[in-house]
């Protein structure tokens, strides 16, 4: 294990580092070396493993799905059509269950957010040292598997899911009615800048909650698998014990990541729900 | 761990995948869907029709059978009383055919008798005038005799 040359934190800070490509200190543009620099990149810098794995694992996804839709047959499916209709009859049942409108694209939202997530989430459960190994074997230096901890991958979903919930609020109900949700919603005209208040904290909360809940869940869950992969370098007792663990973390995070992906489909069709609902005052 | 482009580009993959997964995905795969549904509740549908059509026909083909059988039933007692009345025509005409070869039967033989006796007189007479006449070659002459022949011919 990389834990031969390495301190226990570095090991972990090595796990946590983003392949971080931007404007280095000394004015060229290059790859970060350590968090200080990726941090002095500022804004203008792209994490590459994130972009590079989220791209990879929707370009499977959109691949796969789009193999069967242009092979799709009314008649008997195969085993591959099977599970894609499979999945596609849930996500069309939850947003049916969910979502009272008429929009066309709340379901292939809801089933881009729900496969994209999932897949991401399913990084998780390859062992830590797998990819960053062979990313250094090919000279990368670091590597993070798992677009889904990575603030930035959760955020720009969950932002991207609000401009849409804010957009369609907007087209369904005018900006001046989105607007007047905003001031008159709770307490009516007298209460203008508490209702301002309530409702500004409970947009800008969607977004939030959306992103944070993830990351937080998969962040926490990596983490426990580095914790864990520190162990098999204390020893053939330790080590045992850690597979052990790792295996009973890796089943139980099925569940979770299976959950964290569903969470923020459901979560996305209830917002736009709520962006197509015309409340009465 | 820093908030970085990532974020943009992050978004600018989530709404081409959002973009094609409705134009290119979704579509189809629902398109898809609502046919095989369409098709079995036709499939459904027509089982359900062709099951009332067998209904429909079994009872059709109880009631053809029980008229058969009805027509069939009739048919035999015609041909029973027709096949007795033939009998008894049959027997009518045997018994009249009888009667009337009886009568013929019986008037031949009666014919026959009337001739045989003719014959039998002739022959009795003849008989007797040629034992008289042995008898009476001698002494009696037959033409002297000839009236009491002639009497005893006419007594046979």
């Amino acid at each position: 294990m990389a834990t031969e040359t390495l301190t226990s934190s570095e090991y972990i800070r090595h796990h946590l580092q983003n392949l971080t490509w931007g404007r280095l200190p000394d004015g060229g543009f290059g790859i970060a070396q350590n968090a200080e620099q990726a941090h002095a990149m500022g804004f203008w810098a792209i994490n590459l493993d994130t972009m590079f794995m989220s791209l990879l694992l929707g370009v499977v996804f959109l691949g796969l799905f789009r193999s069967v839709a242009g092979s799709m047959t009314a008649g008997i499916p195969g085993g591959v059509q099977n599970f894609v209709e499979w999945i596609v009859e849930f996500i069309d049942s939850s947003v049916r269950g969910s979502f009272s409108g008429r929009n066309p694209m709340v379901a292939p939202l809801a089933l881009t957010i729900f496969v994209w997530i999932f897949l991401m989430n399913l990084m998780d459960l390859l062992p830590v040292d797998w990819v960053p190994h062979i990313a250094k074997a090919l000279g990368v230096p670091f590597f993070r598997v798992v677009p889904s901890t990575d603030p930035n991958g959760t955020f720009g979903m969950s932002i991207s899911v609000f401009l849409i919930v804010v957009f369609f609020s907007i087209k369904v109900k005018g900006l001046g009615g989105f607007l007047g949700e905003l001031a008159f919603h709770p307490f009516g005209k007298i209460g203008l800048p508490a209702n301002l208040f309530l409702e500004g904290v409970n947009l800008i909360a969607k977004p939030v909650s959306l992103a944070l809940r993830l990351f937080g869940n998969m962040y926490a869950g990596e983490m426990i698998f580095i914790l864990i992969a520190l162990m098999f370098g204390g020893g053939y007792g330790l080590a045992a014990f850690g597979g052990a663990l790792q295996w009973a973390w890796a089943v139980f995070h099925v569940l979770i990541i299976t959950l964290q992906a569903f969470i923020f489909m459901t979560l996305t069709i209830v917002y736009m729900d709520m962006a197509h609902h015309v409340e009465d005052h | 761990m820093n908030i970085n482009a990532t974020l943009i580009g992050q978004s600018i993959t989530f709404f081409v995948f959002v973009w094609f997964c409705m134009k290119y995905i979704w579509p189809p795969i629902m398109n898809a869907l609502h046919e095989r549904k369409q098709q079995i509740a036709d499939g459904l549908a027509a089982g359900e029709r062709g099951r009332h059509e067998l209904e429909l026909a079994t009872k059709r083909a109880t009631s053809d059978m029980h008229d058969a059988k009805l027509k069939a039933g009739e048919i035999v007692a015609q041909a029973e009383k027709r096949a007795t009345q033939v009998i008894e025509e049959a027997k009518q005409a045997a018994r009249i055919e009888a009667d009337r070869i009886l009568v013929s039967a019986q008037a031949s033989v009666d014919q026959e008798v009337v001739r045989a006796r003719e014959a039998l007189r002739s022959h009795v007479a003849e008989l007797a005038v040629a034992g008289a006449e042995r008898i009476l070659r001698r002494e009696v002459d037959a033409k002297v005799h000839a009236d009491l022949l002639t009497a005893i011919q006419n007594e046979l």
